[in-house]
């Protein structure tokens, strides 16, 4: 599944994201199942809530971590989430 | 006693409270106990907050409300409040019986996440028949109603001899009703399903052929639809990893607080599972003898103890080795390599047997408390 650089990425009403204080980590909670998600991870999932297209979260992103070139990771990431319900595009 | 209170302990991740053993409806592959009736006893509102709160404490996370039906306990809101303010993420696993679209929008305000609706077949004559109460139509209408009001909707069906060759039609059922997710889980022989299994188990040719279906079916809703499948394991030549491994990350709390390590255990001997109302949930998973009895691989018997694989499968499922050998310590008879993996055989053979009968010579045994008393 591809994203849609003009369309704003959401994260999936029918899914949670939530810091575990006991993992020290953020999760993603659905029905039945768990994900334990890295930092990185986190941090674009975090964004996506439905004011951002792909090139204004990687811009926000750069910015916030003062570096460049983030592109393709984060793409590449979000694809990963797309196909796997955590965020949607409407 | 078998375990070792040394190695690595991991938290629960998952807690099962099975709030009552009260249920309108008769499943006959119900994995209640048999003897169901024995224990009355149901914790108070307080008793069941403060499992929560300790197993919240020490890592749980996620949290099913199950029985019984849920449903038949007036202080479910509450429980599902309190739930949602320690964080838990909260699923209700329910008949469906008794839901209205009231008590829908109760408990999404309340924090619920997301409610599993069973259905037992495609038709309202199977599906009567099987649940032993006439609830299809109101079935479906309760799956709507959990769609319209945007939780996620999990349909679960039981999959056994009865509704097998329904596959399709429950696809389509499944489609149209517009669920996120399908369970089709085929029976786990424990419980009433064990002592139905002539009646339940599908022949090798019935099996094969609906995975087929739901194989094709899972490509058609892809991105649409999950569907979870769950293999009947008389089939497999390697048994489950049984709930991800004994104390590893499971724990089930029984309608009178009995602790377990899995909802099947009550029936191993010399357990001695202990009870939320004598000990914390903490002591529970980390220091009682039944948490500890099947941890990591010591209690081991051959084939598995020299097995390279036992750390995959742990050597199955205890309560199916005990059931189907009269030893819990033994490799699960669905493994090739057990010694006695020959009763199988003989179980797929005399379900065959009965299926040649007709229901009359041997009919199903309906859970209901009447029928619990016999056991
Ligand atoms: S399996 Fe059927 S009888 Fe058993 S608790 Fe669930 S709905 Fe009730
Ligand atoms: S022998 Fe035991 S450990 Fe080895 S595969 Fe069979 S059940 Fe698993």
């Amino acid at each position: 599944m591809t994203i849609n650089t003009d369309q704003p990425l959401t994260f999936s009403p029918l899914h949670r994201l939530q810091w575990e204080e006991a993992q020290q980590k953020h999760v993603i909670l659905y029905p039945e199942g768990m994900v334990e998600l890295n930092q990185s991870s986190a941090e674009i999932l975090k964004l996506c809530d439905g004011s951002r297209t792909l090139p204004q979260l990687v811009s926000d992103l750069e910015e916030k971590f003062a570096t460049t070139g983030l592109t393709n990771d984060i793409t590449a990431f979000l694809e990963v989430a797309l196909k796997n319900g955590w965020i949607n595009q409407h | 006693m078998a375990g070792s209170t040394n190695t690595n302990i991991t938290p629960p991740r998952w807690l099962t409270v099975e709030l009552t053993y009260a249920c309108p409806l008769q499943c006959p592959y119900c994995s209640n106990p048999l003897d169901y009736a024995k224990y009355p006893n149901e914790l108070s509102t307080e008793d069941w907050k403060r499992v929560l709160s300790e197993a919240r404490k020490i890592g749980a996370l996620q949290l099913g409300f199950t029985g019984g039906e849920p449903l038949t306990r007036q202080d479910l809101p509450e429980l599902v409040k309190h739930a949602r303010e320690l964080g838990y993420y909260s699923n209700l696993i329910t008949s469906g019986y008794g839901m209205t679209e009231e008590k829908i929008i109760q408990l999404k305000e309340a924090g619920l996440d997301h409610i599993q609706v069973s259905i037992q077949a495609s038709t309202q004559e199977l599906n009567d028949h099987i649940a032993g109460t006439a609830s299809f139509e109101h079935k479906k209408t309760v799956a709507h109603l959990v769609k319209k009001h945007g939780y996620p909707m999990v349909l679960c069906v039981v999959i056994h001899r009865e509704n097998i060759h329904q596959m399709p039609e429950i696809l389509a059922m499944a489609e149209e009703l517009g669920a996120d997710y399908l369970e089709l889980a085929n029976t786990q022989y424990y419980g009433w399903a064990h002592a139905n299994r002539n009646l339940l188990l599908p022949t090798k040719e019935q099996f094969l052929k609906a995975e087929q279906i739901a194989q094709a079916f899972k490509e058609h809703v892809a991105g649409k639809m999950k569907i979870y499948y769950v293999v009947p394991d008389f089939y497999e030549d390697r048994p489950k990893k049984c709930m991800n491994g004994w104390g590893t990350t499971s724990l089930t709390i029984a309608p009178d607080g009995v602790a377990l390590p899995c909802h099947s255990a009550r029936d191993l001997p010399g357990l001695d599972c202990p009870n939320v109302n004598a000990a914390s949930i903490s002591d529970i998973w980390y220091e009682s003898k039944a948490f500890n009895f099947f941890r990591g691989n010591e209690w081991m018997q051959e084939p598995c103890r020299s097995c390279d694989e036992k750390e995959k499968d742990f050597g199955g499922c205890r309560c199916q080795a005990y059931l189907l050998t009269g030893d819990m310590y033994k490799t699960d008879p669905v493994c090739s390599k057990s010694p006695e993996h020959g009763v199988i055989q003989e179980a797929i053979d005399t379900a065959a047997r009965h299926n040649q009968l007709t229901t009359n010579e041997q009919p199903l045994i309906f859970r209901n408390s009447k029928n619990s008393r016999n056991f």
